[in-house]
């Protein structure tokens, strides 16, 4: 008679649920040591730069990692330091992050967020990652914010613009450098009804995905705020590529205003399509036809061509800021100093943005004296700063955006080549693009709590 | 009403870019038994041909003198273009101007001799494989090409311009006795349409009133009694598919002003293009070209908003739903012959 329960059903059983406990957080045994995820070990900290490096936005995600690689070289101090010369904080002192020697790994977010999302996680898991960064669109940064918040590393997010980044989906270890959907209708309406008048009649056609959403819900509240009418919204598939059928109906429409809701290639072929059609010559109730890009960037002026000639849009950043409007956006030209001598061409903004994130980042290590996610994500709440091109810039709190001026640009009617296809037209301050942690377009989703990881 | 025809005008235009991809596909397919995956990379070169020639026609040295300082403070040397150098101010401008409509004489023997080593090199040793072989195959050759061009070009759409004198809008509205500017159309999209014309034209005729079109007629309907007579019909097929990547390449060079030319344009129309052969029936040269403009046309009727309005979405899927509808009264598709494809 045995007075044991064990059977060999139960011994496996055990063995399996015990074996399956210690092999459990492979990517975390790292952080069983330290209390967080893929805490440094060593001499070295690896960071992860998720960028487009094939698909459409190829050459977006090539201008972020020459960005990042310049960042790292000027944090394991080489080269003539760029914007660490003059960003406000001083804590980084070019020798790595806290004595560490910064190096770094890529990956390809193919512009699909599951490919983004694996490539993520083979670099968190696989090459002990302790932060992301990177990325040319807004599903692609809420699926890798998601995972970066599951796996405990912190998200610095490269290149997105939908509300929702840090609206409905912000979480607590994903941050965003890049302004809004909101911030920039709120610059444009303003520059708008200046340069148009406050009695016109608006036709939109947006892309069908969240982007789009939020960048019209943005730019039809802002503009019938100020007088515009909306006439009428179509939503256009993210796949087409030849928008005349989209077009022609705007002709006879009764509006004067076309507003483009579309970003890369999708807003090069609709603008083409519209200026064929002749609406950049049309005359409606006696008034010139004016089309307006919402968000522009350099890459996509460059395939509009002379189309993009006197189109109203937004930027986050533009490599001519310091010279042209002076001291208060300071850093702009030490940056386009050390991306120039080191590449030949200005950078564009997704650059800029990039190379900000990952020296907030280090700087925020710095001040923290820790990798741990948490002291980061406490060291850059409420962080104010300064120097990094933009401005008085605050990292808020309460959603983990950037808040700081917003550029006005134009298409330039005369390029002297092809760097040069914008003109500023105002920076519009940062109050004037401020909104409430919880307005109605953020609102739905909760920052929760930070995540170490382990 | 104008709006109808504004539509009408784009359905055409639109059926046009359908019709030629869709002719170069049944050529090849009705010729050499092949499913091309990769003709849509071929419109897509054909494009490029044009993006080639006017970088070409850009090439320039540095002048001597500088002309400013450049974002660095630099001194600024402007570009010197060869082209006006070499056939003086005016010239090398029409040149420059001109580039796309140039490119053809340029992208013919291009895109002949891409076809040929495309079916030399690799598409031969397929003829006798399944067809699941020929689509894979078709389809990593496809992405080949593609990568290929991201590579040289990059992946950001190039602007590609039309000449100077078609830039503008033709006001159709006055011709039909409405109002100026009620239906204005791009003078560039209205020469597609026309020049697509002629492509079609062009091919029927080559096939119908030449004895080399009446032997790939023959060899078409029956290759192996073609073969009997001491006819060497593959070497007719193998130009065929020249001729076939010829009409893609063409359509791809004068479609580049329309839209800016991007590595992935061709993937962009190929399966549209698929679903137009089989409408209008796998191997039936003429189906190709009416499915071509049906479905163009019926496209852009469904992205009116009065259609939406009472279908939303049905912009996205009306190809599609056409398709299902047509194949299910007519397997065969609109002109498909008895026989083909159904072994």
């Amino acid at each position: 008679m045995s007075f044991s329960n064990l059977t060999r059903r139960g011994l496996m059983k055990t063995g399996a649920v015990a074996g399956a406990g210690l092999a459990l957080p492979t990517y975390l045994s790292a952080a069983s040591h330290s209390g967080f995820t893929n805490a440094p070990q060593g001499d070295t900290v690896t960071l992860g730069f998720n960028v487009p490096q094939s698909g459409p936005y190829a050459d977006e995600g090539a201008d972020e990692l020459r960005a990042f690689e310049l960042a790292v070289e000027h944090l394991n101090g080489g080269g003539d330091g760029g914007m660490l010369q003059t960003f406000s904080s001083k804590a980084l002192e070019g020798n790595g992050i806290m004595g560490k020697k910064v190096q770094f790994v890529t990956g390809d977010t193919q512009t699909k967020s599951d490919a983004a999302r694996a490539s993520a996680q083979s670099m968190i898991q696989k090459d002990g990652a302790i932060m992301i960064s990177g990325g040319s669109s807004s599903g692609v940064a809420v699926a890798v914010q998601g995972l970066c918040q599951e796996a405990g590393v912190i998200f610095m997010a490269g290149l997105t613009h939908s509300n929702d980044t840090t609206g409905k989906d912000k979480k607590a270890n994903g941050f965003r450098h890049f302004f809004n959907a909101y911030m920039s209708a709120a610059a444009l309406a303003p520059v708008l009804k200046n340069l148009y008048g406050d009695d016109r009649k608006v036709y939109s056609l947006t892309a069908d995905y969240t982007w789009g959403w939020t960048q019209q819900e943005s730019i039809q509240a802002a503009t019938e705020a100020m007088g515009w009418e909306t006439i009428n919204d179509v939503r256009t598939p993210l796949a087409a590529t030849d928008f005349s059928s989209y077009i022609a109906p705007v002709l006879n429409s009764g509006a004067d205003v076309l507003v483009l809701n579309h970003y890369g290639g999708n807003m090069v072929n609709s603008l083409t399509n519209a200026v064929q059609f002749g609406l950049r010559d049309k005359q409606v109730n006696g008034k010139n036809f004016e089309i307006v890009v919402p968000l522009y960037s350099e890459l996509m002026a460059r395939g509009a061509g002379k189309n993009i000639a006197g189109i109203v849009g937004s930027q986050n950043w533009d490599w001519k800021l310091e010279d042209q409007l002076g001291a208060r956006y300071t850093g702009t030209n030490a940056f386009v100093q050390s991306f120039g001598t080191k590449y030949g061409f200005p950078p564009s903004q997704a650059a800029q943005t990039c190379y900000a994130q990952t020296l907030l980042y280090a700087d925020a290590v710095a001040r923290a004296g820790s990798f741990n996610p948490c002291a980061v994500v406490e060291a850059l709440e409420g962080f104010e700063f300064d120097g990094l091109g933009n401005g008085p810039t605050l990292y808020r709190a309460g959603d983990h955006q950037c808040f700081k001026d917003v550029v006005v640009v134009k298409g330039k009617e005369n390029p002297e080549n092809e760097y040069d296809l914008v003109e500023i037209v105002e920076a519009t301050p940062a109050e004037q693009v401020t909104y409430d942690v919880d307005h109605p377009m953020f609102a739905g989703g909760e920052l929760g709590n930070c995540n170490p990881g382990a | 009403m104008d709006a109808i025809l504004l539509q009408l005008l784009n359905g055409l235009d639109k059926g046009s870019a359908y019709a030629l991809i869709a002719l170069g596909l049944t050529l090849i397919f009705g010729t050499l038994g092949v499913v091309n995956f990769a003709h849509g990379a071929i419109f897509m070169i054909g494009a490029f041909c044009a993006v080639t020639l006017s970088k070409i026609f850009s090439l320039s040295h540095l002048a001597s003198e500088p002309s400013g300082t450049d974002f660095l403070g630099k001194p600024k040397y402007d570009d010197v273009l060869y082209i006006k150098e070499w056939f003086g101010e005016s010239a090398g401008a029409w040149m420059l101007d001109w580039s796309v409509p140039l490119s053809i004489l340029f992208a013919i023997p291009v895109m002949i001799a891409i076809g040929f080593i495309m079916e030399r090199g690799l598409i031969k040793h397929f003829y006798k494989r399944p067809h699941a072989d020929q689509i894979l195959v078709t389809f990593g050759l496809a992405i080949v090409l593609q990568e290929v061009i991201k590579y040289f070009y990059g992946a950001n759409p190039i602007p590609t311009a039309a000449p100077e004198a078609f830039r503008g809008s033709f006001d159709f509205g006055v011709l039909l006795g409405f109002d100026p500017n009620a239906i204005i159309y791009p003078y560039w999209r209205l020469i597609y349409f026309a020049f697509s014309a002629v492509i079609i034209g062009g091919v029927f005729a080559f096939l119908q009133f030449t004895t080399f079109g009446m032997v790939v007629r023959a060899g078409m309907a029956d290759r192996e009694t073609v073969g009997l007579l001491g006819i060497n019909i593959d070497k007719r097929f193998t130009i065929m598919f020249g001729i076939a990547a010829a009409v893609a390449g063409l359509a791809g060079v004068m479609y580049a002003p329309i839209n800016s030319p991007n590595y992935h344009m061709g993937m962009d129309f190929l399966v549209l293009s698929f679903v137009v052969v089989v409408v209008g029936g796998m191997g039936s040269l003429p189906g190709a070209v009416l499915a071509g403009f049906l479905l163009g046309i019926l496209e852009s009727f469904a992205s009116m908003n009065e259609v939406k309005n009472i279908l939303p979405g049905i912009d996205q899927i009306i190809i599609y739903v056409v398709a299902i509808i047509i194949l299910l009264t007519r397997p065969r598709g609109l002109m498909g012959r008895k026989g083909v494809m159904e072994e």
